[in-house]
């Protein structure tokens, strides 16, 4: 892939790289916490967290989670 | 009084001057042989790893402000001023691709703003200086605000005077060294102050949240205080949990945010600082470490109903200043000298974000109207000149705002600066992407956007404004049969993008000349040690590795 636009060989490997189907993962951690549906009710209770707020803070991890993984996935394999 | 915050006074002070000191050491951190260049004090060098990045950018994008004027907002509202948590949790998966284009387009041409990127893009100095004059005028309130957070501070230290300026004269100074120091050290001051800021900050937090929940109960009796509350108020729309009518307003509310966040001119300067795009791509998985401190700041707002904490009097007689509940928090439940700390950091929180805030003011109007209409021959030098006596001129006026209007102006044009840098979405976002677009098409989409927006705006009331009294603005307005209320900025986005797409069709129709682009594909993808193409050069360029010593840097 990424032939059409060989400029220079350094910039035609960089990108084959960006393009990746991975990236599509990004999108569940930009949705998930705009759906208010999960989220909007106080039980149950966690640490004495209601829903709302235990959940939103744990969507935190999910979006590190699936940033980290979407980084790894789509890295330079040791090309440096 | 201030004799019963002695001990209070005297950290903060101690703390604030020790950051001061590092402010000016700081242009000697990291420096090159020849600082005098825009590259050097505007952006650091353009060569921050990824602690530096990580410190830099979460010290300017969590700013004292914030962290002051959310936790009001819980204390005031509830539900709704946690929209900060899924704000920045969608942020950075949202702009992971995105800012990577950007670096790496910047760096091959040498941008420094994101009105650099348009004027090359769409070969448009039009769309350019409507994209830098839109972030100067976001920026500004924004800088001021920054103000208000060590002023909630200071009110409750009990520093205060009976005149105006008696009142304003620790802010001016507070500013005034600022000023010297980062007209002096440029990008790296805050940079290196972020340090102390943050670290103060996470100590602070952590330590608050775990040792008041045991003091005030549990999170259970803190969650509850706060329902009995909220269930005692006339207010409708107030709560631990949303209702039916402020949902859409706190999902676009989170939504426009997160879209408005990385065009800031401020954010941007804090991404082209960063060495290459690994050091992006790791950041936007460490950034949201701040998400959860500001998730659990949001939350000192409840524990300061459970705490029965009464805010301090505002400004007018009969209203109150919320945003003083959380400093009111920490002076009934800590020691003086933790509170001191406390106090420091939010003070030094707002040195960070207003250094860079007033840096990234300063290289918008030289590279886009000082360079662009006044002096098309200003060499880096001249420019890195410019740029540091501009960033006096931007914080003269962020302290003038404070002093001489009302804060609540400073807060409105806030509101309005988030509606309005939204409306430079398509040109510099979605330009990342795509020249599609008609330049005139942007320009006429910008304009709607920018006048629905405020006129939004204009129309939504509070309990106590009949204007500008927030951002959700009323569905029923629109005609609909609803009381349902939405993020004014989402709004005005939708309609600019609208016009852009149906105005590119017409011109493009009508054959109107586009002008070119000076930006090539594969420069998307460039990377640290790939080469510079001076503006007028064309792709295809040879690539000879003449950085050949930042290719190695890892």
């Amino acid at each position: 892939m990424a032939t059409s636009e060989p400029q220079t060989p350094a910039a035609a490997k960089t990108r084959a790289k960006d393009k990746s189907p991975w990236n599509w993962l990004l999108f569940v951690p930009v949705v998930v916490p705009l759906i208010p549906a999960f989220y909007n009710t106080d039980s149950p209770r966690i640490l004495g967290f209601p829903r709302f707020y235990w959940l939103q803070l744990a969507y935190i991890l999910l979006g590190v989670a699936v940033t980290t993984l979407v980084y790894q996935l789509t890295k330079k394999r040791g090309d440096r | 009084m201030w004799r019963e915050h002695v001990t209070e006074i005297s950290i903060f002070t101690a703390l604030f001057l020790l950051v001061s000191a590092m402010g000016f050491i700081a242009s000697r951190w990291r420096a090159s042989k020849d600082m005098a260049h825009l590259d050097e004090w505007g952006l650091g060098g353009r060569n921050f790893g990824g602690w530096i990045t990580w410190f830099l950018i979460g010290g300017d994008l969590y700013t004292a402000y914030t962290f002051v004027a959310v936790p009001a907002l819980v204390f005031g509202a509830g539900a709704m001023g946690f929209f900060a948590v899924p704000y920045t949790v969608v942020i950075y998966p949202m702009v992971f691709l995105v800012l990577c284009r950007l670096w790496s387009v910047s760096h091959r041409h040498g941008f420094v703003t994101p009105a650099d990127f348009v004027r090359s893009r769409f070969d448009s100095p039009v769309l350019a200086l409507l994209v830098a004059i839109t972030g100067i005028v976001a920026t500004m309130p924004y800088i001021a605000l920054q103000l208000v957070g060590i002023e909630a501070v200071l009110k409750t230290m009990g520093v205060t005077g009976e005149s105006s300026l008696a009142r304003h004269l620790p802010i001016i100074i507070a500013f005034a060294i600022l000023a010297a120091y980062t007209y002096q050290s440029g990008l790296r001051a805050p940079a290196l102050i972020a340090f102390v800021k943050d670290t103060l900050i996470y100590v602070v937090i952590l330590a608050a949240v775990l040792y008041l929940p045991y003091k005030l109960g549990g999170w259970g009796e803190i969650f509850d205080a706060a329902d009995a509350k909220f269930a005692a108020s006339p207010n409708p729309n107030d709560g631990i949990l949303l209702n039916a009518n402020n949902q859409v307003q706190y999902v676009t509310l989170a939504f426009g945010s997160a879209l408005a966040l990385f065009l800031y001119p401020h954010s941007i300067t804090g991404v082209l600082a960063s060495r290459n795009r690994d050091v992006i791509k790791r950041n936007m998985s460490a950034l949201p470490a701040y998400s959860v401190l500001l998730g659990l700041i949001a939350l000192l707002g409840f524990m300061a109903i459970a705490a029965d904490v009464q805010p301090l009097p505002g400004a007018t007689a009969g209203t109150v200043d919320n945003n003083t509940v959380v400093p009111v928090l920490f002076d009934q439940q800590f020691p003086s000298w933790f509170t001191g700390v406390a106090y420091a950091a939010i003070g030094i929180g707002a040195l960070v974000p207003a250094a860079i805030m007033s840096i990234a003011a300063a290289n918008l109007f030289t590279r886009n109207i000082y360079k662009e209409y006044l002096r098309r021959d200003a060499t880096p030098a001249q420019e890195a000149k410019v740029s540091k006596l501009t960033s006096l001129v931007v914080k003269i006026g962020a302290v003038a705002c404070i002093v001489f209007l009302d804060p609540q102006f400073s807060i409105d044009l806030q509101l309005i600066g988030g509606v309005i840098i939204l409306q430079t979405l398509p040109a510099v976002a979605l330009g990342l992407y795509t020249r599609w677009f008609h330049r005139g098409a942007l320009i006429a989409g910008w304009a709607v956007g920018m006048s629905l927006g405020m006129w939004m705006l204009y129309q939504v009331s509070s309990p106590t404004r009949s204007h500008f009294g927030g951002s959700a603005f009323p569905l029923e307005k629109f005609g609909f049969d609803t009381t349902m209320t939405i993020y004014a900025g989402f709004v005005a986005v939708l309609a600019n993008l609208l016009v852009a797409t149906a105005l590119t069709l017409v011109l493009r129709a009508a054959k109107v000349a586009d002008g070119g682009d000076r930006t090539s594909p594969d420069e998307y993808f460039a990377d640290e040690g790939d080469p510079r193409v001076s503006r007028d050069e064309r792709r295809g360029v040879d690539a000879a590795p003449e950085s050949v010593a930042g290719a190695n840097a890892r």
